[in-house]
């Protein structure tokens, strides 16, 4: 009989999947009790690695076009399908839940991506504007996004709800640090795999596992993050203090469902910044 | 060089009351626990205003509360709009009177409250007037609802300009509003309160409370308030960002800036020089937008400086009533001392401060337009909001060095670009995080253009569609 291999879970940093510098790791059990794999716990040096993966990957992204962005977010979607036979397998054994609602659960993350991915070069269309302003200039309103942004996915969706974190932050050419459900982390690493295959340039995505109230100050109050989704946060409050010391754009808890097929608008917009343009008109 | 005659405004055109009490439910309240506002041109005493409390601000939220449970929320669209037009029209009708006492409570020359902050205001009001019944268009959906009593705290720099961008897409998208002024420049928002009265505002709709930091942090503190919107100072809206964190409480943000004014050596160099002038020097440089940093390439320096120094020396800074004044006064002397300061820190660090040598009034505060060349990026100077009129040199070779320097600040509100160059022009605006970029122009302001900034210049956006969002909510 042959020896099945295991899967490391590891994190997701910069397009890379280390181990967490601090060495740490916590057990996970499957539904039953037993136990199903060592999982990285993520550190402070971790979250500042991130970081710096992020930005240094934000510009390109956020260069790239959108048709190009919704391209990759489409092979993202591609990617999962093909995957999700592995997907529900994990979803399962880790929560016990039926068949038909773990596919349910892979269903609507991959749909997901495919309603984010054909936003990325409609944005503009409907959040934009030409401005009518009294007097002889062009005048344009457009919408950047905001940079670097801190996540933390739901606690009680292991995929789900980590990719309607995750996808209204990239869409619009954001790169984010997301920290995933401590409990529920393993499609988390497997989705990492899956982004890592889908042209998604490295460090746009960074997912660590680990507990979110350890990682959440230390995301919350560093300086070289723009903006912060408090969604699986249990001390979201205190987070909101850290978040304003650089007047970080903040998602509280609980504003939009992270548990459909799509998105909504407004959520993308939150991580995105309104910039006017004026220029005279003239001869 | 010909001399100016002096050609004053009439002070007679408004006259004060001796003390005024807060705004509250549609009538004024007796005057209580007053100090005195002065005009920092004369430092003459102008009105006694009252220091609102705790309580005063609770009996402000009350009112709102009231008028927008019972009167406001229920009315449709188009009559809010219709009493948004009525105010927009007393503002025009009564425009002279508060030109002359803006400019006497704030120190702005009568020049630009006439031209500038009293036209903005009442055009503020006529735009989101048409809002007001075109709710379903706003881009949430159909019948999105107000958030219902907004706390609004306005800065001293353009008071009824920043009353009037608060008030009225809040009131078009029908909350009622609290709101407090500045503590140096009371007076305008008090006219306001009349004018109200005069447009026969249902009583609550809109609230005065007047008085300094403490009665604005009573106010942003009031469990029953939905919204805030502030403009001020950086390290206030990080106050007000903690003050309502876990909190329901919507917030606007609109707060410092440290733009760069970037001229490229292609640029049309007069024309860049008015818009240096006008971006530093307009409202004696307290303005959030301010194109503090002029970033000049480095091959048009001497010219580009050996013609800003020609212009500066024509500048008319004086008797801030005469048509003919382009500086005015400093609106306090606190601002006075820490424009000083940071001139000096500025001067200490390697900087080069040169001014022309303009005669200053003996009464009042006043400092004298102020360029400092050979500026590093890591200097105070080119840093630190100074909010005065002090504009800090730095060059650069390349477009991306323009770039790099022009980002690396904590603010993000507004850049300026001077350049022939079309497509370099648009590859700017693109890579400058700045909410607001003007190129080959500087310092226009319209209610139908979203304001407002990135990263620590604050969130959300005033004027356009965008600001009117800012008051509303999806309905689900």
């Amino acid at each position: 009989m042959r020896l099945e291999i295991k899967k490391t879970y590891k994190l997701f940093i910069g397009g890379k999947f280390p181990r967490s510098e601090s060495g740490r790791v916590y057990k996970i059990n499957n539904h039953k009790g037993d136990f199903l794999a060592n999982v990285a716990k993520a550190s402070r040096k971790d979250v500042r690695d991130s970081v710096v993966a992020a930005r240094a990957a934000q510009s390109g992204w956020a260069g790239a076009s959108a048709y190009n962005r919704g391209q990759v977010l489409y092979r993202i979607a591609e990617m999962l399908e093909g995957r999700r036979d592995q997907f529900v397998a994990e979803i399962r054994e880790l929560t016990g839940k039926s068949e038909r609602q773990a596919n349910q659960e892979v269903d609507n993350a991959i749909d997901s991506w495919v309603w984010h991915a054909g936003w990325t070069d409609k944005i503009e269309s409907v959040a934009g504007n030409m401005n009518p302003v009294a007097g002889p200039f062009f005048n344009i309103s457009t919408n950047q996004p905001t940079g670097v942004v801190a996540a933390f996915a739901p606690q009680d969706s292991p995929l789900v709800g980590l990719v309607n974190t995750i996808a209204p932050v990239i869409v619009s050419g954001n790169s984010v640090v997301v920290v995933t459900s401590e409990s529920l982390p393993l499609s988390a690493v497997t989705l990492a795999e899956v982004l890592e295959t889908s042209d998604l340039p490295g460090g746009v995505v960074n997912i660590l596992t680990g507990n979110a109230k350890e990682l959440g100050s230390w995301l919350a109050s560093h300086m070289d993050v723009n903006a912060i989704d408090l969604e699986g946060t249990a001390n979201a409050a205190e987070l909101e203090i850290l978040a304003a010391e650089n007047l970080k754009r903040v998602v509280r808890p609980g504003i939009y469902s992270r548990t459909a097929a799509k998105g909504t608008l407004q959520h993308i917009l939150d991580f995105m910044e309104v910039k006017t343009v004026w220029h005279p008109k003239g001869n | 060089m010909f001399d100016y005659a002096p050609a004053p405004e009439s002070r007679d055109l408004v006259k004060f009351q001796e003390s005024y009490g807060h705004f509250i439910g549609g009538k004024f309240t007796k005057p209580s626990n007053t100090y005195g506002t002065i005009n920092p041109a004369t430092e003459e005493t102008l009105a006694q205003i009252s220091h609102g409390t705790a309580k005063d601000v609770d009996a402000a939220v009350k009112a709102a509360r009231n008028a927008y449970e019972k009167t406001w929320s229920k009315l449709d669209g188009a009559t809010r709009g219709k009493y948004l037009y009525r105010i927009a029209r007393i503002i025009q009708e009564r425009s002279r009177e508060l030109a002359v006492a803006e400019t006497l409570n704030n120190g702005k020359p009568i020049k630009e409250t006439r031209d500038a902050d009293i036209p903005l205001a009442a055009s503020w009001f006529f735009y989101y007037a048409g809002w007001a019944d075109k709710l379903d268009y706003a881009g949430l959906g159909p019948n999105p609802v107000a958030h219902g009593v907004a706390a609004q705290v306005v800065p001293w720099n353009f008071p009824l300009m920043m009353l009037a961008w608060k008030i009225a897409p809040a009131l078009a998208a029908g909350n009622t509003v609290v709101l407090k002024p500045a503590e140096t420049t009371p007076l305008s928002a008090l006219l306001f309160a009349e004018i109200c009265q005069q447009a026969e505002l249902p009583d609550g709709v809109v609230n005065i409370v007047t008085g300094f930091g403490d009665t604005g942090a009573a106010l942003i503190d009031h469990n029953d308030i939905n919204k805030v919107a502030f403009t001020g100072s950086t390290n206030v809206g990080r106050i007000i960002a903690k003050q309502i964190a876990g909190t329901n409480k919507k917030a606007t943000l609109e707060l410092g800036g440290k733009a760069a004014n970037i001229v490229f050596e292609d640029a049309a160099l007069d024309q860049a020089v008015e818009g240096i002038v006008n971006g530093i020097f307009f409202n004696q440089g307290h303005v959030c937008c301010a194109g503090s940093r002029l970033l000049v390439q480095e091959s048009v320096q001497d010219v580009l400086i050996k013609k800003l120094k020609a212009r500066m020396e024509n500048i008319r800074l004086g008797d801030p009533m005469d048509k003919n004044t382009d500086i005015g006064a400093i609106n306090s002397k606190a601002q006075l001392t820490k424009i000083d300061k940071l001139v000096k820190q500025g001067v200490k660090e390697g900087g080069q401060s040169w001014a022309p040598n303009c005669p200053m009034p003996k009464n009042g505060f006043w400092f004298a337009p102020t360029i400092i060349t050979g500026v590093a990026p890591t200097n105070t100077v080119a840093r630190e909001e100074i909010f005065g009129p002090v504009l800090s040199v730095m060059t650069f070779r390349t477009p991306a060095e323009a770039v790099a320097k022009a980002n690396n600040t904590q603010y993000g509100l507004s850049a300026g670009v001077w350049t022939e160059k079309g497509s370099r022009i648009l590859k700017m605006a693109d890579q400058l995080n700045a909410g607001v970029v003007w190129a080959n122009t500087y310092n226009q302001f319209d209610p139908a253009s979203p304001f407002g900034g990135f990263k620590e210049s604050g969130y959300g956006r005033e004027g356009g569609r965008h600001g009117l969002l800012s008051y509303l909510k999806g309905s689900n």
